[in-house]
């Protein structure tokens, strides 16, 4: 089997092949090294490829597999993860220039989780720097392009994550997910996100943005897929206060049973003003799919949402300008080469390390909590947070899912929202509430625009529901084969070539 | 007060923040050790160095002994707690903002009940009790000109109390901080050593002037560096008056200046001002998003009640009443906390004389447990093991210089005293004849003491005295009835010599 | 009610963030312009709503008071910009 028939595969595929011996996990891992060794420059979704580590943890799963020693979920399967969790003893970024240089002496718990189920890590991937952007251009050291065009933005802050899925540089990608951070560059790059229940996947060594939103999530080709990575970073942590400690099913075993009469609801808010036409008819043709399969489709109203991004622009500041309180130049990091005395000192070496858009937030979130702001920014926010979860409260009393677009538009140009900050904050009206009200969402692809690109199919399920989630999303997959379409790399770079 | 005096014309109001670290093993968010002395940065994770992405988990000990504190000072608990961030930068915060408790503390409105001069009490009132984390320790060095930064104290669990403006005297501040240091030791929540800084405390002191026939207060001041009990009363004193002096000079009131924090020089003994920050605090507290809330339940509650039992000031009254021991030794026995006084009652309840226990309690054992770091838990002789071998004194079966042999090997073995006694033959030797033999037969060997009894006088004679009793006690291994010996040599001396002992 | 390149000023050296006085001045019309779009919250009506502050309803979380491995004092200062091999070491700091 040549490399190039085996990049674009499921891991599930891979794993049977594996289990099989038709492959070894080295060979896997080699053909996905050449691919990224032949494409990344062009897509440059990688801040770190970790060739050595990747093709030795392949050779240690071959040689337990011959062995006959047990195995984990994920033996041998290459996974990218998105440079916002931490990796001892291996270079994490966030994309920033401030932690250029800072190696953790520790694993995030999702690392360890993957190590764990034997795992091939394969690489880092790029993002907007801490996670705050959606185009993944806030990155401090390179563009990450979208590989259906590479002239247009992968979507953020996951965009390195869902651009290597897209890619085939990997089956496999973990993002976070703050405001939209995993299902917007899913549905941009034509791949499955999926943002888990809050407390669901521990957020221990997950680099904050905003705590109360972050959380950590899988990316694939398919719902399958999905539903085995899942399971595998799911779970309590002792180290996360916030981890619930409820047992997690196996998502995987269950995916393919259909739920019978499932009450599917549409937001109407979300399909009439401010959607791209195209993404409206391909959510349209997507509720229509699910009346095919005898699901009770009904209209259903989250009067509030509209709210969710200004409520978001206050609630995620201000949890990130104290959670990147910490990046000062004293215990790790960069630190200004000059500076006259410790103010100074923190003052340069903060404005040398962080990135226009991080600074901005910062302030944005200093000024909300600030004495004589607080009550009407950042209390006035937690209460309209509340009257947002209310919405889904009320919504889900009458249906099981709700259904819309995962964002407004297609992929953008790169740079096309660059100057307009609150351009870009738009690109997560549809995805923001779902971290606010702290439930279970995903993005899965439903379409594409008449230029080839990718549409994005939003499903969202109550607090730990994920596997109805999956269930849900998978009864709609089965029936179409966008999943199916991988984006040719060749003619895209091509393209830009003629192009250029 | 009626009217004002010549001596006095004005009340002192003092309000006390107190800081105390409590006596867990590890910190209050992670599991690195939480203890003073060890070397710079050798109790770190990245959890206290505050490392990109790591989460706070609150220790259980630390919100018991929180709990327990709070309870002992008769506060009330909130039902529901939580935490919040106070953000502000300094490079022995790893994280630029504090763990700590803003707007829903878990206790307030206590208070603690302090003696007077008059022999009463007074209750000084508590506004609220709250647990924090602890910051990193700064030190300025010399080379280079560089700060050094020590994390070992980062993340470490602290209790803040806050008092009412209860105080009217510097003595009354100062009984206040050993009432309350009584009673934290007791309950084992703190060991409040000022030196270590497990006791901090800063003071708010203004004067309430009489003047023509109307009260005035006087700006509140902030005094901090108090490294000491004493340091505590005696800037509260210089404080005073200096404060006077400055209402006689400026007539300035309460409200009137921005509130003034002054430093206590102790080698100077002034307090000193100190320079104004350069921006406004603006801590921009919030809830902190990585720890949950703590409801407290009826059921926490009673446990931690039926923990504290009899509060130490009763206690320490009841133990010199009911044991007859000196008050000092009760203060002190108290004062060693809840396990060691639940020890001495046990020990003495064995005994003739409870002042014997009290005095074993703290030569004996607390020597034993000082120089072997442990705690009265770990004390490997129980207290009845111990009472068997000290009754034996007082039955004057054996004497204190075997018991301590048999003490010895107590701690090392576990064993019985009987059996260490018989095994090795330490019973008491006090037949008269037998000692009378021993005595003569000592004489008899060395003519040359008696003639040393015979030249010295004083004190040096009663040394020969001496010189004899230790041979008698060589002879017997250690084990003859000191008391007879003595008689008996006494009078074999005076007999031999014809010369008085004195 | 419109924010003034002096109060962004005050709130830059509160984040601790040194901004030139072209970067303010972009900062002040951009926060001005977010701050703006923010004010619709004020459209809706939280009277009696209490704030949420966290989407769990969990409460109680604790772990034991039981020792784990610090880090090995040159891990612990390994990624720090300045040491002496036993502290980490910053500007000379007044009281």
């Amino acid at each position: 089997m040549s490399g190039e028939s085996l990049v674009g595969r499921t891991a599930l595929e891979h794993l049977d092949a594996l289990a099989k011996g038709e492959l070894s996990a080295r060979e896997l891992v080699q053909a996905y090294l050449e691919r990224i060794e032949r494409f990344d420059g062009h897509v440059q979704a990688f801040l770190l490829v970790d060739a050595d580590g990747a093709v030795k943890k392949a050779a240690e799963v071959d040689e337990r597999r011959a062995r006959g020693e047990p195995l984990g979920p994920l033996a041998g399967v290459p996974v990218a993860v998105k440079d916002v969790l931490c990796t001892e003893g291996q270079r994490t970024t966030c994309a920033s220039r401030i932690l250029e240089n800072f190696i953790p002496p520790y694993d995030a718990t999702v690392v360890r989780k993957l190590k764990e189920a034997d795992a091939v890590l394969i690489g880092k991937t790029n993002m907007d720097e801490f996670a705050m952007g959606s185009s993944t251009e806030n990155s401090a050291f390179q563009v990450t392009r979208n590989p259906w065009d590479l002239t247009r933005a992968p979507g953020g802050s996951s965009g390195g994550s869902a651009a290597a899925v897209a890619a085939c540089f990997a089956p496999l990608a973990i993002g976070s997910d703050t405001g939209g951070s995993i299902r917007q560059p899913a549905a941009l790059c034509g791949v499955v996100g999926l943002k888990p229940t809050y407390g669901r996947v521990s957020r221990y060594g997950l680099v904050a943005f905003a705590s109360s939103l972050d959380q950590i999530g899988p990316f694939a080709f398919d719902v399958r897929d999905t539903a085995l990575l899942l399971k595998v970073i799911a779970g309590h942590d002792p180290l996360d206060s916030t981890s619930v400690a409820r047992s997690v099913p196996d998502y995987l075993a269950c995916v393919e049973e259909p739920l019978e009469g499932l009450k599917v609801g549409v937001v109407r808010e979300w399909l009439s003003e401010g959607v791209d036409p195209e993404v409206a008819t391909a959510v349209r043709d997507a509720v229509a799919v699910y009346e095919k399969l005898g699901a009770d489709v009904c209209d259903i109203s989250l009067p509030h949402s509209k709210y969710g991004i200004p409520a978001y622009y206050i609630v995620a500041p201000a949890e990130a300008s104290s959670n990147l309180a910490r990046y000062d130049g004293v215990h790790y990091g960069y630190r200004a080469a000059r500076y006259e005395d410790m103010i100074d000192m923190y003052c340069r070496t903060r404005a040398e390390g962080f990135g226009a858009e991080v600074k901005r937030r910062i302030m944005l979130g200093t000024y909300a909590l600030s004495a004589g702001y607080y009550d009407a920014y950042y209390l006035k926010a937690l209460k309209v947070r509340r009257v947002i979860r209310e919405d889904f409260d009320r919504a889900f009393e009458q249906v099981d899912v709700i259904i819309g677009p995962t964002s407004p538009t297609p992929a953008f140009r790169l740079g096309e929202r660059l100057a307009d900050p609150l351009s870009m904050y738009l690109s997560d009206i549809y995805t923001v509430t779902a971290n606010l009200a702290g439930i279970a969402g995903i993005s899965l692809p439903c379409g594409f625009t008449q230029d080839g690109l990718p549409i994005g199919l939003q499903i969202l399920a109550p607090p730990f529901e994920e596997e109805r989630l999956l269930r849900a999303a998978r009864m709609y997959e089965r029936e179409t084969e966008w999943h199916r379409r991988r984006a040719d790399l060749q003619q895209a770079v091509a393209a830009v070539s003629k192009a250029g | 007060m009626a009217t004002s005096t010549e001596a006095t014309p004005y009340t002192i109001v003092i309000g006390l923040e107190v800081h105390v670290q409590l006596l867990t093993e590890t910190k209050l968010f992670c599991g690195c050790r939480n203890r003073f002395g060890d070397p710079p940065n050798t109790n770190v994770c990245p959890i206290c160095l505050g490392m990109p992405g790591v989460l706070p988990v609150m220790n259980q000990k630390a919100f018991q002994l929180a709990l327990r504190a709070a309870v002992a000072l008769n506060c009330q608990i909130a039902r529901f707690t939580k935490w919040d961030r106070k953000n502000y930068y300094y490079p022995d915060l790893p994280k630029n903002y504090q763990i700590s408790q803003y707007d829903l503390p878990f206790s307030h409105d206590g208070y603690l009940e302090i003696p007077t001069a008059d022999g009463g009490t007074k209750r000084v009132g508590i506004i609220r009790v709250h647990l924090e984390e602890d910051a990193g320790k700064l030190l300025h060095a010399e080379r280079g000109g560089k700060s050094q930064v020590d994390l070992n104290r980062a993340g470490t669990p602290l209790l803040e109390i806050v008092t009412k403006p209860d105080m009217n005297s510097p003595a009354e501040a100062r009984t206040f901080l050993e009432e309350l240091r009584l009673l934290l030791r007791y309950l084992e929540v703190s060991d409040c050593n000022m030196q270590e800084g497990s006791l901090r405390c800063d003071a708010n002191i203004n004067l309430h002037v009489q003047h023509n026939g109307q009260t005035v207060a006087t700006p509140i001041v902030e005094v901090k560096n108090m490294n000491s009990f004493k340091a505590v009363e005696a800037a509260m004193a210089y404080e005073a008056r200096r404060q006077y002096e400055e209402w006689l000079r400026t007539g300035a009131k309460l409200g009137e200046v921005p509130k003034e924090t002054r430093g206590w020089d102790e080698n100077r003994a002034v307090t000193v001002s100190q320079r104004r920050k350069e921006e406004a605090s603006d801590y921009r507290y919030f809830p902190e998003p990585d720890l949950v809330p703590v409801v407290v339940s009826e059921q926490m509650l009673q446990e931690v009640r039926s923990q504290i039992g009899e509060f130490p000031a009763q206690r320490r009254l009841r133990l010199a009443a009911e044991y007859g021991i000196p008050e000092y030794d009760a203060r002190v026995i108290v004062e060693l906390g809840k396990a060691f006084a639940d020890y001495f009652e046990q020990f003495a309840r064995g005994l003739e004389n409870p002042k014997n226990a009290s005095n074993w309690m703290l030569q004996d054992v607390q020597r034993t447990l000082n120089a072997k770091g442990w705690t009265i838990e770990q004390f490997p002789v129980r207290p009845e093991k111990l009472a068997d071998l000290v009754s034996r004194i007082e039955r004057r079966e054996i004497n204190t210089h075997a018991a301590r042999e048999v003490f010895a090997e107590m701690i090392e073995s576990g064993r019985d005293p009987g059996a260490i006694i018989a095994e090795r033959g330490l019973t008491m030797v006090s037949d008269e004849q037998q000692l009378k033999a021993i005595v003569d037969q000592v004489l008899d060997e060395n003519p040359k003491v008696l003639e040393d009894f015979k030249k010295k006088k004083g004190k040096k004679r009663k040394q020969v005295a001496g010189f004899v009793r230790g041979l008698i006690m060589r002879q017997t291994k250690g084990r003859a009835d000191a008391a007879l010996v003595e008689r008996l040599v006494n009078e074999a001396l005076v007999a031999r010599t014809g010369v008085p002992l004195e | 009610m419109a924010l003034s390149a002096e109060q962004v000023q005050a709130v830059a050296l509160l984040a601790r963030l040194r901004l030139t006085d072209e970067e303010l001045a972009v900062m002040t019309g951009q926060l001005n312009k977010i701050v703006e779009y923010v004010e619709q919250l004020h459209e809706v009506d939280t009277k009696d709503v209490e704030p949420l502050a966290h989407p769990l309803p969990i409460s109680n979380v604790f772990r034991e008071d039981r020792l784990r491995p610090s880090l090995p004092r040159d891990v612990a200062l390994r990624n720090a910009p300045d040491t002496d091999g036993e502290f980490f070491l910053v500007p000379p700091v007044l009281d």
